[in-house]
């Protein structure tokens, strides 16, 4: 049962969970900032070091459709891409999800042109956030390393049977070397187990037609369906963040508490800005300001019912979000957990913060700043600037 | 599923997961209803040489020990393509319009 300590980059990191895991089929193509998982991973190829057949193509439509294809004729497949690439293979997420097939996909989030620009926020995966993927967002490499495997397990649950997304923040964790524990290769073929496919194209013995076209008459059945399985995953994505706790000492849920228990304001954030935000929580607390935090691992699917049970406790709430949704009110974070409170008999004051856009940096007086505006908010009880835009130039 | 395609449909809580369809159910959906031009055979003409067995891109040219036995009006979409085929000497197969058989009530 040994793990070792080791440095990694995001991308090493993502890439070393892929080598772990020895999928059968890659198809990839390489997008900053996630070029160097498709990099290192092939080299992993040519070295021998994985069985898997590495398809080299030429698009990332290309990519998830030849993914998609691997997967359906039964083999345990897995592509990797960011921004623009994943933008491109947008119709073609739908069909995996659709197609129910079990694809982890580790994504590396950037923002999406216009103008072009390769560092990062989270817009490319909120574009993909009505697919019928799982997404879980990662604070660090660690959380990336373990996510993935993780994924595995969650997407090839015969109750779930869809596609997931796990994904880092572009440069701040994908470039940023840190000291993750990795386990055992062993340990990871034993966690994972062989990939045994209820339904498979390849199965001679028992064949079947696999994504007919549907009309009037049964297309909405299929959707249906569809829905009731990401609903569904809620449970298992937390039965398998236990267990990988259980096993391996680093528990996983579908969000993290920090500071909240006797919080009066707290911010809700994904991905690598947790931890500055833990840092001005700190300082905050450290003048005796009840200021929490509330990072948000598991978007899709989304837990309403959970975060409202936490949040409906708290006067005010700084929706932090790493992309704008371009609909006239806030972010996508935003409406979503404003959707989650409305039912509940308590509903604290919301605030949008949208930030970081293409990479643009947040620094802790920022979020102690943002705190002070909440902690104000809460003592008048009302809201002066709903949506706010933070470090940006006026 | 197979056999209650044409008679019941399921619910989603029924339904297979994921956009499958169980093999051979184009078998039990007949999928000729819509056809405008009915091929008829000749027995006299047909020399059994079954060129409109290999084209008919439907299999809905009926085969019996080696020789014609027939179409699968089921099936059949009434395309021509047997009766274009048919070699120039033998013309054993004709398309005829539908509206002549509901006239008569066939």
């Amino acid at each position: 049962m040994g793990q070792i300590t080791i440095a990694k980059t995001g991308n090493e990191a993502m890439a070393e969970a892929m080598r772990q895991i020895n999928p059968d089929v890659v198809a990839a193509y390489p997008i900053t900032p996630s070029t160097e998982v498709v990099q290192i991973f092939s080299q992993f190829v040519s070295d021998g070091l994985v069985d898997t057949e590495f398809v080299a193509v030429e698009s990332e439509h290309s990519a998830m459709s030849a993914t998609i294809g691997a997967a359906a004729a039964g083999a345990r497949a897995m592509t990797v891409t960011a921004s623009q690439g994943l933008a491109l293979m947008y119709e073609m997420l739908y069909i995996a999800a659709g197609l129910r097939l079990p694809i982890v996909l580790p994504e590396v989030n950037r923002a999406l042109s216009s103008p072009i620009n390769i560092h990062c926020d989270h817009s490319d995966t909120m574009g993909a956030r009505d697919t019928g993927w799982i997404q879980i967002y990662c604070e660090n490499s660690q959380e990336a390393y373990d996510s993935i495997l993780q994924a595995i397990r969650i997407s090839e649950h015969p109750q779930v049977l869809l596609p997931a997304i796990v994904s880092d923040d572009g440069f701040i964790i994908s470039h940023c070397m840190e000291t993750i524990q990795i386990l055992d290769d062993e340990e990871v073929k034993n966690y994972i187990g062989t990939y045994r496919p209820q339904r498979y194209l390849l199965d001679f013995a028992h064949p079947y037609t696999l994504g007919a076209i549907d009309l009037q008459d049964y297309y909405f059945e299929h959707r249906r369906q569809l829905a009731e399985a990401v609903k569904d995953a809620k449970q298992v994505i937390v039965e398998i963040g236990k267990e990988f706790g259980q096993k391996f000492g680093r528990e996983y849920g579908l969000f993290v508490l920090y500071q909240m228990e006797d919080a009066e304001v707290c911010i809700v954030v994904m991905g690598s800005t947790a931890g500055t935000a833990r840092a001005a929580v700190n300082q905050l607390r450290a003048k005796g300001k009840k200021v929490g935090m509330l990072k948000l691992r598991v978007f899709r699917p989304f837990p309403f019912g959970e975060l409202a049970e936490v949040l409906s406790k708290i006067s005010a709430v700084g929706i932090m979000d790493r992309s704008d949704g371009n609909k006239g009110l806030g972010g996508p974070l935003f409406d979503e957990i404003r959707s989650a409170l409305y039912d509940s008999e308590k509903r604290p004051l919301t605030v949008n913060y949208i930030y970081g856009l293409g990479g643009r940096d947040i620094t802790v007086e920022q979020i102690e700043d943002i705190f002070q505006n909440l902690l104000n908010y809460a003592q008048r009880g009302r809201v002066d600037s709903l949506v706010n835009y933070v470090g940006v130039r006026e | 599923m197979t056999n209650k395609i044409t008679q019941e449909k399921l619910g989603w809580k029924s339904l297979p997961i994921g956009d499958v369809l169980e093999a051979g159910t184009a078998f039990e959906f007949k999928t000729g209803d819509w056809r405008s031009f009915r091929p008829v055979h000749d027995d006299e003409k047909c020399t059994n040489c079954l060129i409109c067995w290999i084209y008919c891109p439907d299999s809905s040219i009926l085969v019996k020990d080696g020789k014609f036995a027939g179409f699968d009006l089921d099936h059949c979409k009434g395309c021509g393509i047997c009766a274009s085929v048919c070699p120039p000497k033998v013309k054993a197969i004709k398309m005829v319009d539908e509206r002549e058989f509901m006239k008569e009530g066939k």
